[in-house]
């Protein structure tokens, strides 16, 4: 599912490079614990998360995340978008929860991260 | 690994306790460095990983910290030294789960207690020492 697809399926708002909306994703995972992020690493992914500040963008560098989805309208932090940027990580405000956002994008067909 | 010389490749990162502005900048220099290498993907994402875990503790828990990684052409040794409270207990604090994050910590996202485990699991051998009062040292090897 292209982040484009994505995006529009959680009525989001595209805060950094819009030009990645073709990006294929292929897997995704929602969490608020960077620890659990670190022990995956799985190409084209996305994670969802309630946390706004620069670190979720390292977890997500790190751990090979190539888009974020901030719940419940959290606006991500000015440092956490000028890091995206610089990273080429695709941030997406979706007005949605978690649960709310993780389910629409599951039941679009977007499945989970394989267990380990 | 035609990508590498015989000479071998160390290099340092100076750490900040609650500096979490700079947090992740060593291991994703680290991870940059080792893919620009020509390392295959598996080494460089059980070394980010490790990397970016021991980074993150020694931030949250010490006053500073020195990450130094060694590179020849069969290891990757990565050294995380730390002036810091040093661990009570290692066999509890290797449980997957456990943390003695405090909560400023864990509002940001981390203490999930996969911080020590998750660098265990991405070494081929992992050694820590850890003096309370003085700071805990920790040894990853990566074969490569």
């Amino acid at each position: 599912m292209i982040l484009g697809k994505i995006s529009e399926i959680l009525e989001a708002a595209v805060v950094t490079n819009p030009g990645n909306l073709d990006k294929d994703i292929k897997w995704a995972f929602s969490t608020d614990l960077l620890s659990n992020v670190l022990f995956y690493f799985i190409p084209d992914s996305l994670l969802l998360t309630g946390l706004i500040h620069p670190q979720v963008v390292r977890a997500a560098e790190v751990a090979n995340i190539d888009g974020i989805v901030f719940v419940q309208g959290k606006k991500p932090e000015a440092e956490t978008i000028a890091l995206a940027n610089e990273k080429k990580i695709t941030l997406l405000v979706t007005p949605f929860c978690m649960y709310t956002a993780s389910g629409k994008l599951y039941q679009a067909g977007l499945e989970g991260f394989p267990e380990l | 690994m035609s990508a590498r010389s015989n000479v071998p490749i160390e290099g340092s990162f100076q750490l900040i306790g609650g500096k979490f502005d700079k947090a992740g900048e060593a291991s994703t220099s680290l991870k940059k460095k080792l893919t620009e290498m020509g390392l295959n993907v598996e080494i460089v994402r059980r070394a980010s990983i490790a990397t970016f875990e021991a980074e993150i503790n020694v931030i949250i828990y010490a006053a500073a910290g020195w990450l130094r990684y060694y590179i020849t052409d069969d290891t990757l040794r990565i050294v995380i030294e730390d002036m810091g409270p040093g661990i009570e207990n290692i066999e509890l604090a290797m449980q997957e789960g456990y943390s003695t994050a405090p909560e400023w910590a864990r509002a940001m996202g981390w203490g999930a207690g996969m911080g020590l485990p998750n660098m265990k699991k991405n070494s081929d051998k992992f050694k820590i020492d850890s003096v309370v009062g003085e700071g805990t040292t920790v040894e990853m090897i990566i074969n490569l």
